[in-house]
């Protein structure tokens, strides 16, 4: 076989602390589909990154026919015919599609005199090329998310790029939309590009890859020919680890024998600005319900109509048994439902405000009645919830942006733990958050569904959402597509978050 | 040091009291100062209703416009012989329903704040001008100073400029209102997602600042015989400036009131200071200016100095 396209070898990279590749190895053929796969946080977007010179590696080589590139910066990537087309396409939004393909395809040059006859010609050319019907003078906002993935395979095109990655780009397309993609990727292969395709979705790589690799935890774990795929190997390989860590027992008996009304119950609710499809469960009293499921399969959107952010608008929530409407995140503080935010978004504490005012944030109409503050109470508060989750601060006075991540998650928690709540919603709480402070908040959360709390636990970490969870929800697509009981192996969990062997799961 | 930054403003402003003494010890006469005083009552109120809206993270640069049109309109009602608190009332209410304009226009149909209080600034200037063809409201004989004499009326008008931005200092700090004020303006996401209400904490702030620029316009009529349709133009930046020179910072969320005083002090002195130091008095709007760059230039080093720690 001739030297591969492109090879990466023995790829690793850190950040901090966090090692996001630990040894990647992959080539890519000429002419070739090879599909990239892997759970959340494996490596897949650090690897992507690195072939568009976006980020650096620390060690290892990368090398196209044989030659090593060396440093790959964006531009060398560029020059070497090395494009993506990402998931949410990076174009000008105020640009009309010419102007967007030529940006992308000619030599910066602020002074020479633009020929928009060319331009326009180029555009229409490369359009008809990728088979979009798209006029070249119209805005980029006007247009659709898949009209503007086409605008962006079709500047892949136009820079006669050799290695085309695709990210997840099917995400957003219809059926009819994704066989024309299919359509697409396979003019591009039979003309000897060679396709990076990431998916979550099997179907597509049994229908387009010619082989398959499989990163977990930041290794490349095997590659395997077409030929040889079967889902369950796959499947095998991405969640095929030992769990690393403990996690605190769960209680004996499992608490969906209880006989009192479930804390939380859904019935049937959607919500078309947030994407929630029809998802029915129950929730009861010292239970940890965990939320198992793909990035963007609504479990947090499920999370912000429990709040009132996006309120319901079909379907039926019931609260202690009485059927309630939540309109605003007050309306849910008000029914007892907490909601720590996913610390991603670092919107979970007020970064300015000190700890023991991000504490009593959430319950100033209880603490302060008549609405004069009383710093000894809230302070008292604030060292009460210091010493009980452990928060490492200097002091209830420390402005919460000082903490660590996983000190402003705690002092998020915090906040919510003193509204009391019946319900706790969690959103990813250990992401981004050392190992110590990880058990520390695993530890947290099951004294605290021991105390009689329910506790609807988002994880995208497989091995803790299986770990520290009574029963297990997969949610795909918006729907709830699976309720498995506890300690289901994680095969399981995975297939049902792809949307396989549905069926035969659901409980 | 805590509170760094209010000392240094506290502190310039110390060491332009001290230069003065020693300089030009003529700046501090009795009534030369009592007249500056009260001249500049009118404005710190209005740079303490600001200081709310900077730290709610938002602009207004619509109050020297509220301010001539709420003057104006106490002017007329006090000339149909209307009692003084049914004016003084009126003029508040009339600020405060402007401000609910724009709080209106900003929290409820999400608009950015800078572009909503240019359009009012102008729509308020032009229709003044229009209506008033820039004729001088004449004020009924007894209300100049409320019919006391001078000084009494000069200190009573300190007075009540000076209490006035104490309880809005308190009130910020002691009050649960305040903090909700801290919270939005430095995270509104995050202020949603702990259950207040960021739109109605920015409505209200909004209200709170057209009726405390309804109260310093009444503050200011009383002062002249008449009133000018043309008051209050350059109001805005000056109490902006006095803002951000106190340490509150443009991006909302942080900075205190006492702060915002000594430097709404720092800026109202300089212009007198520089005449009493015989510098040309043009000077001092570029002294003034080049104050607020040293304190804007401040901001970014230390905020830059958090960012990369």
């Amino acid at each position: 076989m001739a030297a591969p396209l492109i090879h990466f070898k023995n790829i690793r990279k850190s950040f901090g602390a966090v090692r996001a590749l630990r040894g990647v190895n992959f080539d890519l053929q000429a002419g070739e589909v090879h599909a990239l796969l892997g759970e959340n946080g494996a490596g897949k977007s650090t690897l992507i990154k690195i072939a568009t010179g976006a980020h650096q590696p620390d060690e290892g080589v990368i090398e196209m026919e044989g030659h090593d590139l060396g440093r790959l910066g964006p531009a060398a990537a560029k020059r070497h015919g090395i494009a993506c087309i990402y998931q949410q396409p990076a174009l000008f939004q105020d640009l009309t599609v010419m102007e967007n393909i030529a940006l992308r395809l000619d030599p910066p040059s602020p002074t020479r005199r633009i020929n928009w006859n060319a331009r326009k010609q180029r555009a229409i050319d490369l359009l008809q090329r990728v088979g979009a019907e798209i006029a070249p003078q119209t805005e980029v906002r006007e247009l659709s998310m898949p009209e503007q993935q086409l605008v962006e395979i079709a500047c892949a095109v136009g820079a006669e790029a050799r290695v085309v990655i695709m990210d997840e780009p099917t995400a957003s397309l219809t059926r009819q939309e994704q066989e024309r993609l299919f359509g697409i990727v396979r003019e591009l292969r039979n003309r000897g590009v060679g396709v990076i395709y990431i998916s979550h979705r099997l179907e597509e790589i049994f229908a387009l890859a010619d082989r398959v690799t499989v990163l977990r935890d930041g290794e490349s774990v095997g590659t395997l020919l077409a030929g040889d795929i079967d889902e369950t190997r796959l499947i095998r390989l991405m969640v095929g680890r030992e769990m690393e860590q403990l996690y605190p027992p769960l209680r004996d008996a499992p608490a969906t024998e209880d006989a009192r009304p479930a804390a939380l119950q859904l019935r049937n609710v959607s919500c078309a600005a947030g994407g929630v499809r029809d998802v029915s469960l129950a929730v009861r009293p010292g239970e940890v319900f965990g939320l198992a499921g793909l990035v963007g399969a609504g479990r947090t959107e499920l999370a912000r109509v429990l709040f009132g952010l996006t309120p319901a608008d079909g379907g039926e929530i019931l609260v202690q048994g009485v059927a309630k409407i939540i309109r605003s995140p007050r309306d849910a503080v008000d029914l007892g439902i907490a909601y720590v935010p996913e610390d991603r978004r670092r919107h979970g504490v007020v970064l300015e405000l000190p700890v023991a005012q991000n504490v009593s944030l959430a319950i100033h109409r209880r603490l302060f009645r008549g609405g004069w503050l009383r710093f000894g109470a809230e302070r008292k508060l604030a060292e009460k919830f210091i010493a009980q989750l452990a928060i490492k601060t200097s002091g209830p006075d420390a402005a919460a942006g000082n903490l660590s991540g996983g000190n402003q998650q705690k002092v998020a928690l915090a906040r919510w733990l003193a509204t009391e709540p019946k319900i706790l919603i969690l959103d990813e709480p250990t992401q981004g958050v050392d190992v110590g402070a990880k058990s520390e908040i695993h530890r947290i959360v099951r004294q605290l569904a021991e105390s009689g709390l329910a506790v609807i636990l988002i994880s995208s970490d497989l091995p803790e959402v299986i770990g520290m969870s009574d029963r297990i929800g997969v949610m795909r697509g918006g729907r709830l597509t699976a309720v498995l009981p506890r300690k289901s192996p994680a095969e399981t969990v995975m297939s049902a978050a792809l949307g396989r062997g549905d069926e035969g799961a659901a409980a | 040091m805590k509170a760094f930054r209010e000392w240094s403003v506290a502190g310039a402003f110390g060491v332009l009291l001290v230069v003065l003494a020693i300089v030009a010890p003529s700046f501090f006469q009795f009534q030369p100062l009592l007249s500056l005083a009260a001249r500049e009552a009118p404005s710190l109120i209005v740079t303490g209703g600001m200081a709310l809206i900077i730290l709610s993270r938002q602009i207004d640069i619509s109050v020297g416009s509220q301010f001539a049109l709420c003057g104006v309109t106490a002017g007329l009602l006090a000339g149909q012989n209307l009692p003084l608190p049914v004016v003084a009332l009126a003029c508040i209410l009339a600020g405060a329903v402007l401000g609910a304009l724009n709080g209106v226009l900003v929290a409820a149909l999400g608009l950015p704040s800078i572009v909503v209080t240019l359009a009012t600034m102008v729509a308020w200037r032009e229709g003044l001008r229009w209506w008033r063809q820039g004729q001088f409201v004449d004020l009924p004989d007894g209300l100049q100073w409320l019919g006391m004499p001078q000084q009494t009326g000069q200190a009573f008008v300190i007075v009540v400029a000076l209490v006035i931005f104490c309880a809005l200092a308190v009130a910020l700090r002691k009050i649960a209102l305040g903090r909700f004020v801290y919270a939005v303006g430095s995270d509104e996401e995050a202020a949603r997602l702990a259950g207040l209400r960021p739109r109605l904490v920015t409505f209200g702030v909004f209200v709170t600042m057209g009726a405390l620029t309804g109260l310093a316009a009444m503050l200011n009529a009383i002062q002249s015989p008449q009133v000018d349709p043309k008051s209050g133009t350059g109001l805005e930046l000056r109490a902006i400036a006095a803002v951000v020179v106190g340490g509150v910072a443009i991006s909302g969320g942080r900075g205190s009131l006492w702060g915002v005083l000594a430097g709404a002090l720092l800026l109202a002195c300089i212009a007198p200071a520089l005449t009493h130091l015989h510098v040309e008095a043009y000077w001092s709007r570029a002294i003034e200016g080049s104050i607020i760059l040293l304190a804007v230039v401040a901001d970014g080093i230390r905020q830059r100095k958090v960012a990369t720690k």
